[in-house]
């Protein structure tokens, strides 16, 4: 299919190079949805208060949702036989192309509820971006994404403002957690080949330009919450682009994986 | 030893639970589907319309508005369904009760395809699916989806869907499905689920 539409012009390997790019894009947005999927079931029976176990659990639902969408692409897209399933079970590490910020342990709710704000509040942007995709494909995954996101992002935004502006012992936790994952979010905006290659397609955005309207939800957030900007100034980048990740992924995977690398081709 | 008078299940005060919100399970209606007859467009509706929600199943599929297209060509059935939410479980029972249902109705061969575009949205509801939801005791949803109310994270005015009272208040964002919130009214005091608006 693609061939056909190559000419002169575009050489064969030009098709090839777009739909290993398109591969990758693809990768990235399932990982970062399956991990977090994965962390937020780790709450699982183990919730603060029986409706946040419910409500965590109900966030990750979707997320495998949208995890499994990608996955099915991407897996349709490199046309080499795998399946969702082998993406997401059967790759190792250096492989997963998610945000560093999801793979982060959850900590305490405080922790749990920051990390999920600042991404809720970033997926929200970029899902709405996708929405206008030249790929028809992602575009109706994302604007089947965007009604869910949008309710996770008011649901975390709201534990944000609950916790800054509640007692002392919250306030000093929502705090430690902004400063521990801030560092994090630097790899929301950073671009590489694969997405330079995917914005002139008119595939994704340019990451940049989700970073004013960003900032600007999650100062008016933290604003209501009367929290000041987190002070920490570090930054790091890797997973998205590189595969290479912060020590907890290895022992997320392990556990995930577990099944299908002790009894390959178990089905339920 | 004389035998136990059984209990009768209490019922929410003021709350009538019809027979249909049983409608759906094992044994209950669908027994229409066997009667022989030309296989049609209108005999494969026929037989969605008797296909529950396995989370709700006294609202049956097409009242739901998750059904966007039935082709019948000879003894083949396609059919069109949008998931509700991404994630929601119940989209593959769903699929699989199609299959079944319309097999046993004589279609030798049943598609079933899942489109996201449009995406699939409360409003696709139907009068009657709000009308079986709240005979459910799951209060519809209180408004439509492109309210500014719900850009804006206001709360809906949600009526107690057992005693009617509009004294409710949101117990949590998050139901005991993907598509549903817990609330509580202050009149009768009864917790309700209440059919998220997205």
């Amino acid at each position: 299919m693609e061939q056909a539409a190559s000419n002169k012009a575009t050489p064969m390997n030009a098709s090839a190079d777009h739909n290993d790019a398109l591969f990758r894009y693809l990768l990235r947005l399932g990982d970062t949805s399956h991990i977090l999927c994965h962390r937020l079931g780790e709450w699982c029976g183990h919730g603060p208060i029986m409706e946040e176990d419910i409500a965590l659990t109900n966030v990750a639902l979707d997320l495998i949702g949208q995890a499994r969408l990608f996955y099915q692409y991407a897996a349709e897209v490199e046309g080499k036989g795998r399946t969702e399933d082998d993406l997401a079970f059967l790759r190792p590490e250096r492989d997963f192309n998610n945000l560093l910020l999801v793979e982060q342990p959850n900590g305490d709710y405080a922790k749990t509820m920051a990390r999920q704000f600042l991404f809720d509040a970033w997926n929200l942007l970029l899902f709405r971006a996708l929405e206008q995709s030249t790929d028809a494909r992602i575009a109706e995954i994302a604007a089947k994404a965007v009604k869910e996101i949008t309710y996770h992002r008011r649901h975390s935004s709201g534990w944000v403002i609950r916790m800054g502006d509640g007692t002392e012992e919250s306030r000093t936790r929502i705090v430690a957690a902004f400063e521990q994952l801030m560092g994090f979010t630097a790899e929301f905006f950073h671009m590489d080949d694969v997405d330079r290659q995917m914005a002139e397609a008119g595939i994704g955005p340019d990451l940049e330009t989700l970073r004013a309207p960003w900032m600007a939800d999650v100062e008016a957030v933290l604003a209501e919450a009367t929290l000041d900007w987190p002070s920490a100034t570090w930054s790091v980048l890797g997973g998205r682009h590189e595969g290479r990740h912060t020590e907890h992924l290895g022992y997320l995977l392990a556990e995930m994986q577990s099944m299908q690398r002790q009894y390959p081709g178990l089905n339920w | 030893m004389s035998p136990r008078t059984p209990v009768p299940r209490p019922k929410p005060s003021g709350a009538a639970l019809p027979d249909e919100i049983f409608a759906g399970f094992a044994g209950a209606p669908m027994q229409a589907r066997n009667v022989p007859g030309p296989l049609t467009e209108e005999r494969a509706r026929a037989v969605l319309a008797t296909v529950p929600d396995p989370e709700i199943p006294s609202v049956m599929l097409p009242d739901l508005g998750v059904i966007r297209g039935v082709e019948v060509a000879g003894d083949a059935v396609t059919v069109r369904m949008s998931p509700t939410y991404t994630g929601c479980p119940a989209t593959d029972l769903m699929q699989m009760m199609i299959r079944e249902q319309l097999g046993a109705a004589g279609f030798a061969r049943v598609k079933v395809d899942l489109v996201l575009s449009p995406p699939w949205s409360s409003d696709d509801i139907t009068a009657e699916g709000r009308r079986k939801m709240a005979a459910a005791g799951i209060a519809p949803p209180a408004h439509r989806a492109t309210d500014k109310r719900h850009l804006t994270g206001t709360a809906p005015d949600v009526s107690c869907p057992h005693c009617g009272s509009a004294d409710t208040v949101m117990t949590s964002a998050f139901g005991a499905t993907a598509c549903k919130a817990l609330w509580r009214c202050n009149a009768c005091q009864e917790p309700f689920d209440y059919f998220k608006c997205i």
